[in-house]
């Protein structure tokens, strides 16, 4: 029997629940405000008290409101139809809902449980499998939707039987597997996994050994992101964040990316919802929101929905990871969700870490973080989680809670900077104080060896110094004056910013330039390289500058233009002949 | 708000503080009204049988045994066309009397709207304001604040803005307005004639702070009544948020909460964000933009109010006075519209998007020549071309007093371009150099 409470308290939209029987830690539970039910979480026990965290408004709630448990945590649900949906942070479908504002309650289905699917028997019986085992294939989209053992199934079984190839509701049974001590289980296409646990269906996690193409090239080049690998993008407004995730979400090569937009504008989301079904993958030839799911909790919906849209998001992440995927999950803004944490936090009077954040910040931060990463599945095949989240850090400032620990626990940084930004060098990652820890693994090294070119990473390194002595230059000249310096301060400068220009500035609005791929990347970033390793001897700096502005201008066009065009290579001529006339 | 028969009436206040009061009372729903001792009150907390009221007023001159009767219902607005041309205070009662408007009464701080059905917005709203129009265009359904330090005239501007838009009605927030600058809104929307598409709501210096808190809420629900029910463009005005949010931390500080920056409350983000994200574009064709003011101090975006409002809202104008021209100017450096890219080249003139680059690119290189002078340096002949251009330009362009149509300020940019500088120091695409380049 379930258990059941009364209201007894009411502080915002924590509620104090007194309950009639046993209570678990992050139990749901449904509270009745009226005739409609809204949904909370259990986030403290103090003896037959629940305080509960309400996922919507408490308007109107009243003491001895009814209250009824349901005996298991926030979960996800996980089946065949979950590609290019519009969730709210609890997974209800959005474009389900009726009416244009979302009234409180609104409750729908993550899937079409009506739905039949095409579906292909991949074990059969006799097999040995376990949680995560594949049974059998249906066709999503164009993605083959592993069925599998629940991930909530311990322990071994036997398949008993399989069902035929057919087309089956995700409620029908597809399988029967028998355990060790001869139970039968039946298997249907979906199940439910509790979002804020890691699955951990896999049999080894390996150290991440390739890179995910973004098609940006300061990403890319500079700083490349690796598949199953961790990155970070903290910025003041008006930086490029978003601009910067649309971009990725847009070109990244992955199987499938669910973007979570995180207490941010709805704005942003519906320039998403309006051009993800239009925009073509050039890998696949597919739209864009064919592989795309979107999870979207904007700023003005409840905040506690707010905290659990990144793990929903992550959690089905995981899911399409098992089926052998690369999956990138994006969420913007993390600092958001940091937010909704220490409201919680504050209303449950817990003693307060620094900025009023909770003092286990740093912990759930890279606990959340810890969850991507590439895997080995039990049958040899890999999967993986990338993961990319941006920070709003308050002011600007990256000394704050929310930057440093994310900054503990993710491996790429790529800070966006105001100064670049104020000057419109897009996107605004700054080239001196990012990084990105996967350079310096070995087998990240082998494999841009192999993929790239050898001693690529070498090429990488020579490219970030050329730009901080650059720097190093130009504050020099500022100082002394265009006059005050040797004239091979302008050079270093003016090489630095060739770099700068070519290849870590990319217009996300141009057509061509918006997306680069890492062939072209190579060959670019060659060019530039070789450039600046040349000794030019200028006679004066206005020589100097004259040059590279002329040299940076045939470039940027040559960005401009399409891969191997005739004006593409007309361009390529004509800067050959101009650093020759030099 | 008037009493119901059979209401019980309790006698006995348990605590007093300078905001809040507690008693025992039951069957009290969370966020509901009641009134304490005939001020205005709604319950914030309830434990057990113990009810906190938030008084909007202040607890001056409360005593243990003032009567507290409970409305039974969350703070609410009656909506009618009839609110139109009228003045409130921050309860939606009418001011300098009057009769109360008759109407549908709708809860304040509604529901949101499903994203999935909003609709992108793309329909420009012109002010004649070069410093908004050609640099950072505004659209309807967009939310941007004005950023200006207390000396600046921008309810000035804001009135102008107001008037100028095309809009089919505008609702003024008030938020902690002096008197004098009330009677000042009054007065433009009376001689602009204008009074019957607005509806204000307005709490000013002499009402308590707390009370400020209800105006963006009610502001909002009558701007949705007339957007989503009638399909009307409704511009909405809250000025300042600054002193809302400051009302906020009061708040929070009373109910004993840990602030977190510069002492606002933790949840300072989302409360702003809920009023904030009520700007939209819907499919019936009407729409809520939202224009407000967020006053700094000495400038300082850093600040936790200024910082939280630019992570909420599609940008931020920000007003400077130019000390070159002697006027106040729209700051093209530091101002930003995150949504003109949906109507500049598209919605205006072809050569729009172009224009507005090379304007601000030559006005960054006179701020350049001008550090270079500051410093000692030499000025270069270029050098010397851009402070002149840098000059007209803030006098005839970003200065707030110009009302020009946006083709006219185009065409002012040209000639400008023409007078100081050749087509290549310009740098604009060859055909649109073809097309409209003014010979000096």
């Amino acid at each position: 029997m379930k258990t059941t409470g009364r209201v007894n308290g009411i502080i915002a939209n924590i509620v104090i629940v007194k309950a009639d029987g046993p209570v678990g830690q992050n139990e749901i539970c449904y509270v009745w405000v009226g005739d409609t039910k809204v949904m909370a979480e259990v986030i403290k026990v103090m003896g037959d008290n629940a305080y509960v965290q309400v996922f919507d408004s408490t308007r109107g709630l009243r003491i001895g409101d009814r209250v009824e448990f349901q005996g298991h945590m926030l979960e996800a649900t996980l089946a065949p139809g979950l590609l290019s949906r519009n969730y709210d942070g609890l997974q209800n479908d959005l474009e389900k809902m009726d009416g244009l504002f979302i009234a409180r309650g609104s409750i729908t289905d993550p899937i079409d449980f009506g739905a039949e699917w095409p579906f292909t028997p991949l074990a059969k019986a006799g097999d040995k499998v376990s949680a995560a085992s594949w049974l059998g294939e249906v066709k999503e989209q164009w993605v083959m939707h592993k069925i599998m053992v629940p991930f909530t199934m311990t322990g071994d079984y036997t398949v008993k039987s399989v069902a035929q190839a057919g087309n089956y509701k995700v409620t029908d049974t597809v399988a029967v597997l028998v355990d060790e001590e001869g139970r039968e289980h039946a298997v249907t296409m979906v199940q439910k996994w509790p979002v804020k646990q890691a699955v951990r269906c896999y049999t080894e996690k390996p150290r991440p050994s390739r890179v995910m193409e973004t098609g940006v090239r300061p990403i890319d080049t500079f700083n490349p992101l690796a598949e199953g690998g961790t990155g970070f993008i903290p910025g003041p407004f008006g930086a490029g964040k978003t601009v910067l995730q649309h971009a990725i979400s847009k070109q990244a090569e992955a199987d499938i990316i669910i973007i979570v937009a995180c207490g941010e504008r709805a704005n942003e989301v519906v320039e998403i919802f309006k051009e993800f079904p239009e925009l073509v993958d050039p890998r696949t030839g597919h739209k864009l929101m064919e592989r795309t799911i979107i999870i979207c909790n904007t700023s003005n919906m409840p905040v506690a929905a707010r905290e659990a849209s990144v793990y929903t998001g992550m959690t089905i992440g995981e899911y399409y990871r098992s089926m052998g995927l690369k999956v990138l999950v994006m969420a913007d803004s993390t600092s958001r969700w940091a937010q909704a944490l220490r409201e919680m936090s504050n209303r449950l009077e817990e003693l307060p870490g620094q900025d009023a954040f909770p003092m286990d910040l740093s912990a759930i931060i890279s606990n959340f973080y810890s969850r991507a990463g590439l895997v080995k599945l039990s049958n040899g095949q890999t999967g993986s989680v990338t993961f990319l989240g941006t920070v709003s850090p308050a002011g600007g400032n990256l000394k704050e809670p929310v930057t440093e620990s994310t900054k503990k626990a993710a491996r790429c940084f790529y800070a966006l900077s105001q100064g670049r930004a104020d000057s419109k060098r897009y996107p605004a990652i700054d080239p001196l104080d990012s990084y990105s820890k996967y350079l310096e693994y070995p087998e990240i090294r082998a494999y841009l060896d192999e993929h790239i070119e050898k001693d690529w990473v070498d090429l990488v390194y020579e490219g970030k110094t050329i730009v901080q002595r650059g720097k190093e230059a130009n504050d020099q000249i500022n100082i002394l004056g265009d006059d005050g310096v040797p004239v091979d301060y302008h050079e270093r400068f003016w090489k630095s910013e060739l770099i700068d220009f070519v290849i870590l500035q990319q217009d996300a609005f141009d057509e061509i330039d918006a997306n680069c791929p890492i062939e072209r990347q190579k060959m670019m970033y060659k060019m530039v390289i070789d450039i600046c390793r040349r000794e030019f001897g200028f006679a004066d700096f206005e020589q100097c500058s004259q040059f590279f502005k002329g040299l940076i201008n045939l470039f940027r066009q040559m960005n401009y233009a399409e891969w191997q065009s005739e004006k593409f290579n007309n361009y390529l001529r004509q800067i050959e002949e101009y650093v020759k006339n030099k | 708000m008037t009493t119901r028969a059979f209401q019980k009436i309790y006698t006995k206040i348990d605590n007093i503080t300078k905001a809040t009061v507690t008693l025992r009372a039951t069957g009290v729903g969370n966020d509901e009204l009641a009134t304490v001792g005939g001020k205005l009150a709604q319950v914030v907390k309830i434990m057990g049988e113990n009810v906190t009221l938030q008084v909007f007023a202040g607890t001056e001159g409360l005593a243990t045994d003032s009567e507290v009767v409970f409305h039974g219902e969350p703070p609410k607005l009656r909506v009618s066309d009839n609110l139109a041309g009228r003045f409130f205070n921050a309860y939606g009662e009418p001011l300098e009397g009057g009769q109360a408007v008759e109407g549908e009464a709708r809860e304040i701080g509604g529901p949101t709207v499903n994203p999935f059905r909003r609709i992108q917005p793309s329909e420009l709203i012109a002010t004649g304001i070069a410093g908004i129009d050609l640099n950072n265009t505004i659209v309807t359904g967009q939310k941007i604040p004005f950023f200006a330090d207390p000396d600046q005239p921008y309810n000035a501007v804001m009135a102008n803005v107001a008037l100028r838009a095309k809009a089919d009605k505008i609702i003024l927030g008030g938020m902690g307005l002096t008197n004098d600058d009330f009677l000042y809104f009054k007065s433009v929307f009376e001689n602009a004639g204008a009074l019957d598409r607005i509806v204000s709501f307005v709490n000013t210096t002499e009402n308590p702070p707390v009370e400020r808190l209800l105006v963006p809420d009610m502001a909002l629900t009558a701007a949705e009544y007339f957007a989503v029910d009638k399909g009307e463009k409704v511009l909405v005005l809250l000025t300042d948020m600054t002193l809302y949010a400051d009302a906020l931390a009061i708040v929070s500080n009373r109910m004993d909460q840990i602030p977190s920056k510069d002492s606002m409350p933790g949840s300072l983000y989302s409360d702003l964000a809920k009023i904030y994200e009520k700007a939209v574009q819907l499919p019936n064709g009407g729409s809520i933009t939202i224009i407000a003011v967020t006053t700094l101090s000495g400038g300082d975006i850093t600040h936790a109010i200024p910082d939280n409002t630019g992570y909420i809202t599609e940008g931020q104008l920000f007003l400077r006075n130019d000390s070159d021209t002697g006027k106040v100017i729209v700051d093209p450096f530091r101002s930003l519209s995150r949504l003109k890219q949906l109507v500049i080249g598209k919605k205006t003139r072809e050569d729009h998007p172009q224009v507005m680059n090379a304007c601000v690119r030559l006005y960054a290189d006179a701020a350049n020549a001008k550090t270079k002078l500051e410093n000692g340096f030499d000025l270069s002949d270029y050098d010397e071309r851009a402070l002149k251009f840098a000059h007209d330009y803030s006098e005839k362009l970003l200065a707030i007093d110009v009302n020009i149509g946006i083709t006219e300020m185009l065409d002012t940019a040209w000639s400008l371009f023409a007078a100081y500088f050749s087509r290549e120091e310009v740098a604009i695409k060859e055909e649109l150099i073809k097309k409209y380049w003014k010979e000096a």
